[in-house]
């Protein structure tokens, strides 16, 4: 399992110098015109009007509900998917059972899934013409055009990342630590605290961390189940298309930019978990 | 308790991690998905059929799928680039790059939609550039597979990264004291063993690619029979209120998303054995 150091002039042997410099370009170019571009724009057309303006539209009132009803749901939607990774985690990982490729195709289900369809689904059971629309109905329960809706189908398309990365994790520690924690008399909550945590909280902090990206990110399944009812049924995202919609450009990149800092922090933060959980595996060999 | 059907093991916690995980995946994406299928079943097959062949229907589909094609074969061949560069390179600002790939994947699907339709209209720093020679890429086929290459950039460089990672020098070394030049090696040795991966990343690219919304409906501009995609014909069905119209649809692409992904994984398999 040791993976060879490689200097710089291992790495560049082979190709000549032309090329070499040549693909870099190639590679770079590429990025800067489909990644740096984009992200610079986002901030450019944000700022087009002055600061005063970029405060205002970050600020008023329809903006800030949009953010909170962000926060709320992925604020539900990624400790529910995290508690599932756990659980599917610990039952993959650590027994063996029949069915267990399937089960683990089964959890990658929802990333082959449109995100319109993810919010369709929903609509055809809680709808009103749904299989369960008519009695939530009567009883008083709102699921479609509100927030029980907004968090399902945001649960529904972030449901894989956490089990997605800490299965392999989990894998990889194997089992022998935890049977020796039982056999020493450790219960099942101490050895997953004690001895399993430890091991795999840099996967479980990077699931957790791409799980929270998408819940807050998320577009196409929300607006379907949403019903674009402002100030009560609008995330982040579709408070951006609203405004893009009625040609208040710089606003909606006002708002745009508060998603994008989101994602710039995402970024950091896989890389700092990356760089930390490299450094460990280091450590510890 | 004795549960018959797993391998003993002295480790607790079986029953309840393995139950609350098959009672949390049904019911939050196998009975709904489940529903679906049950739903278009009642449409009946004749009008099913003419449900998913109405001809903007079948331009829909022309459009996703040559989009989704192209786009992936872009990001094949960049991404091949960017991930060689990116593991046997040093160069300032590599880190930063690297780290920058991941972009498409953090940022949210609008977000990206409506500044690539700013950046490539006709006013915008790159659409002007264009329009000066003729080109323009808002409101066309064009635009939409440039949306699909922007959210499927990552995918050919994250599955390619590892593999080059761990390709063996001394191979390389062999081949060239051997007398290959630089291109002979890279073609005979070190492309048949990327080759696997390489797909897997294409096709990747490829399934995000055919049910992506967000990005794309900004930059497509919807015009019937030209720019619309088909995750875009479902929800113009259901704002219509036109339910079985749009699970119809439905069904089409998610059995297509499903194909592909056991083509994946098939793919994956023969990987894990040209490994071993």
């Amino acid at each position: 399992m040791t993976r060879r150091e490689r200097g710089p002039s291992a790495a560049n042997q082979g190709e000549p110098l032309a090329v070499r410099v040549g693909l870099i370009l190639v590679a770079l170019a590429y990025l800067l015109l489909f990644l740096m571009m984009p992200l610079l724009a986002v901030f450019t057309e944000a700022l087009r009007k002055g600061w005063a303006a970029y405060v205002h539209a970050v600020s008023e009132p329809m903006a800030w509900s949009a953010l909170k009803l962000t926060l709320i749901t992925a604020g539900v939607a990624v400790p529910l998917n995290l508690v599932f990774g756990v659980a599917a985690a610990w039952a993959v990982a650590k027994f063996d059972f029949p069915g267990k490729n399937v089960l683990v195709s089964l959890i990658d289900l929802p990333f082959a899934v449109s995100p319109v369809i993810s919010g369709l689904v929903f609509i055809l059971i809680f709808g009103r013409t749904g299989y369960l629309g008519p009695w939530m109905q009567a009883h008083g329960f709102k699921v479609v055009f509100a927030l029980p809706g907004l968090v399902l189908a945001t649960v529904f398309v972030t449901f894989p990342f956490v089990a997605r990365e800490l299965i392999p994790v989990m894998q990889a520690a194997g089992r022998e630590e935890e049977e020796a924690a039982r056999v020493l008399g450790a219960s099942g909550f101490t050895i997953f605290r004690r001895v399993t945590l430890p091991s795999v909280k840099w996967g479980m902090l990077f699931g957790v961390i791409l799980c929270n990206a998408r819940a807050m990110g998320e577009f196409g399944a929300v607006s379907v189940v949403s019903g674009h009812i402002r100030g009560k049924t609008n995330t982040l995202p579709l408070h951006v298309e609203i405004l893009y919609g009625e040609y208040n450009y710089q606003a909606a990149f006002a708002a745009a930019s508060l998603l994008a800092f989101l994602a710039l922090v995402t970024l950091v933060a896989k890389s700092l978990v990356e760089w930390r959980s490299g450094r460990r595996q280091e450590g510890a060999s | 308790m004795k549960i018959p059907f797993k391998r003993h093991s002295v480790l607790p916690g079986f029953g309840l991690t393995m139950g609350f995980t098959l009672f949390y995946l049904s019911v939050v994406v196998l009975l709904p998905l489940t529903t679906l299928f049950l739903r278009s079943s009642t449409l009946g097959w004749r009008r099913f059929w003419a449900v998913v062949t109405t001809p903007n229907v079948v331009a829909s589909y022309k459009l996703t799928f040559g989009a989704s094609l192209v786009a992936a074969l872009v990001n094949a061949a960049f991404g091949l680039v960017v991930a060689w560069v990116l593991v046997r390179y040093r160069f300032p600002g590599r880190r930063l790059f690297d780290a920058l790939v991941d972009l498409p994947f953090a940022l949210p699907t609008a977000v990206a939609g409506i500044t690539l339709t700013t950046l490539y209209a006709p006013s915008g720093w790159i659409g002007s550039r264009l329009a000066a020679h003729g080109i323009n890429v808002v409101f066309t086929p064009a635009g939409v597979t440039l949306a699909l290459t922007f959210i499927g950039l990552p995918f050919v460089v994250r599955t390619l990264q590892p593999v080059i990672e761990s390709l063996d020098l001394e191979v390389e070394e062999a081949a060239a004291s051997l007398g290959a030049g630089r291109l002979k090696t890279f073609a005979r040795v070190i492309l048949p063993t990327l080759l696997p991966a390489w797909i897997t990343g294409f096709a990747l690219a490829f399934a995000r690619a055919l049910g992506e919304y967000g990005s794309v409906v900004f930059i497509a501009g919807n015009l019937p029979m030209k720019t619309e995609i088909s995750a875009l014909l479902i929800m113009t069905k259901l704002e219509a209120f036109d339910y079985a119209g749009a699970t119809a649809l439905a069904v089409v692409m998610l059995v297509s998303s499903f194909v592909l992904l056991l083509g994946i994984n098939r793919l994956e398999s023969w990987t894990a054995r040209a490994g071993a």
